[in-house]
């Protein structure tokens, strides 16, 4: 009994605390000018937020709102910056006043809706007691992953995934038609260095390079038990490519990342995707319905046991199939990511204080 | 045996939280950005390290402490490597420190008096 | 005991926010970015142990170099304006680089 109010009290404290930074980092960002610091605030206010999910016991979502709120996000919006002002202008109180009651409006509907919200992990609300339970009660028989969020989010709503890595996807074609696809003779107008010459810098770049790249497949091959998948190790990818450009240049890294392979990547991320329900289909099956991935006389070659429980032989097409889409989704996010990068810092304009921009 | 390797490795995370505060107390109270820079940086990894080393006592010999030795690697790898970029950064862009040779030639250049004296 | 770390931790990242969205300078703001994100990832590994879920590592790991790279950025953009010119020189080219200019 005393553990359990060491646990209520742990988590009242911190998520007051965390509450309270939220609400000072929002009227910061609101308020502040200079878009340098509301990109810088955005990010901490993605990072809190990863917290306050981790409370709330959803690391996958955490690990996503770390990653990609806190690192990739901030990264495109100094590109978008780059290319555009860096401060905003004031604005009357007048041109205020209608922005002002929407948003008024709509945050106390918000807050009244949330009143009616059962209370947080209550076990005989709706979404709980219901579809939740029936996951969490047959998703260890039927597709036999230990994560299952990886189960829900790969095998039982598999469409909506697609959905999502098809939107990545089509962000990262929107971004290329509006600002160019990257190609290589972006990188080769810019000058050679800055000028100065980061040494400490290069080092520990050239140290991180592998060992993220290492630790993204490792998120990704992971995420069938714990917290992870290819979201995660596709913006981990991207990361990693974005800092070696961001060291040793936008030409080298379009050297080593070629502009073409990252926009195959993403259209083959997509397609390997709906190539898999695609397979489903033509074994018998329904879409994305993984038990049929493999036909019947390929399954039954399958040596028992070899994976999982013998009395249960369609979990070998469940995992399979479950690797592919990761796979597919790796591939998407990762060559969106960096498409979009590409994008931004091929177009920047080049700064004044280097020998080509004299 | 498990009971005081808690105790110690709660009193080191105690301690290294303590220090990061000391560090946070610094970075509002210190003049100036480089002796920010210092105070944030010495006592991020220094209490970085000491509460990680009490995670890892509390944990035992296993995995998890395979993982937290890994966060302190690459803690310790970045962030002083980013605070000397920073700072790297910040001189070579003209930004002159609170007192010093620098702020002195500086300033005297552009007809100014001396820093404040607190 | 793990409670105390965590409250501290949390005080020294609400001082970290005072601090960047304060600072006079844009590099004060970076700086305190950057503690904040290394005060995350500790954070994250005690809330961790005090939930009992050693699993939530992996995001702190995955943070902590997320962080650097972030850092890198926001200092390469406010010094630099750009985003694609390199910080560091790149060694000599070899003989099959050389058509590729």
């Amino acid at each position: 009994m005393t553990d359990l109010t060491r646990d209520i009290d742990a988590s009242l404290v911190i998520d007051l605390s965390l509450l309270a930074m939220l609400l000072v980092l929002a009227v910061a960002i609101a308020r502040t000018r200079q878009l340098l610091a509301a990109i810088l605030l955005m990010g901490v206010y993605s990072l809190v937020c990863a917290v306050w999910f981790m409370v709330m016991d959803a690391p996958d979502v955490a690990f996503t709102e770390a990653v990609v709120g806190a690192g990739v996000s901030t990264i495109i919006l100094l590109g978008a910056i780059l290319l555009t002002h860096g401060h905003a202008e004031k604005s009357s109180a007048i041109r205020l006043l209608a922005p002002a009651l929407a948003a008024i409006a709509v945050g106390g509907m918000l807050v009244y809706a949330v009143l009616d919200l059962p209370a947080f992990g209550n076990p005989t609300s709706p979404a709980n007691a219901h579809v939740s339970r029936t996951y969490l009660e047959v998703a260890s028989n039927e597709i036999g992953t230990p994560n299952i969020v990886t189960a829900v989010l790969a095998s039982y709503r598999g469409f909506d995934t697609l959905g999502e890595a098809t939107v990545i996807f089509a962000a990262a074609v929107g971004v290329s038609l509006m600002l160019g696809f990257g190609d290589l003779s972006a990188g080769r107008r810019t000058p050679d260095s800055m000028g100065d010459h980061h040494v400490v810098l290069g080092v520990t770049a050239k140290l991180f390079v592998p060992v993220i790249i290492l630790f993204a497949l490792y998120v990704q091959f992971h995420g069938d038990l714990g917290p992870g998948g290819g979201f995660q190790a596709g913006v981990l990818l991207a990361v990693v490519v974005i800092l070696h450009a961001l060291v040793f240049g936008l030409r080298e890294t379009m050297l080593a990342v070629r502009p073409g392979f990252v926009r195959g990547g993403a259209a083959l991320g997509v397609l390997l995707y709906a190539g898999v329900g695609l397979v489903c289909i033509v074994n018998d099956g329904a879409f994305l319905d993984y038990d049929y991935l493999f036909p019947p006389e390929i399954e039954a070659q399958i040596p028992p046991g070899l994976l999982g429980d013998p009395d249960h032989p369609h979990h070998w097409g469940q995992h399979f199939g479950i690797f592919f889409i990761e796979l597919g989704v790796l591939f998407t996010v990762a060559a969106a990511m960096i498409s979009i990068f590409y994008g931004f810092a091929g177009r920047a304009p080049v700064p004044p204080g280097t020998e080509a921009g004299q | 045996m498990a009971e005081p390797l808690n105790l110690i490795g709660g009193g080191l995370a105690i301690a290294g939280a303590l220090l990061s505060l000391l560090g946070a107390i610094g970075v509002l109270r210190f003049p100036d950005v480089y002796t920010r820079i210092h105070a944030a940086s010495i006592t991020d990894t220094g209490g970085a390290s000491l509460m990680l080393l009490g995670l890892g006592l509390i944990s035992g010999l296993s995995f998890v402490t395979l993982k937290l030795a890994v966060i302190w690697a690459f803690i310790m790898l970045s962030s002083p490597a980013a605070a000397h970029t920073l700072a790297n950064a910040a001189f070579t862009s003209g930004h002159a420190p609170w007192i010093g040779s620098f702020r002195i030639m500086r300033d005297a250049s552009a007809g100014k008096q001396g820093p404040r004296r607190p | 005991m793990l409670l105390a770390a965590a409250i501290g931790l949390l005080t020294a990242m609400a001082l970290m926010i005072v601090r960047a969205i304060m600072g006079p300078s844009h590099y004060d703001r970076i700086l305190a970015a950057n503690s904040f994100g290394t005060k995350t990832v500790l954070l994250i590994a005690v809330i961790g142990f005090v939930f009992g879920r050693p699993a939530f590592l992996d995001v702190g790991i995955s943070y902590a170099l997320i962080n650097f790279v972030a850092t890198v950025a926001l200092m390469k953009f406010f010094r630099y304006r750009s985003l694609e010119t390199p910080l560091t020189q790149v060694g000599p080219r070899g003989t099959g680089k050389a058509g590729r200019g």
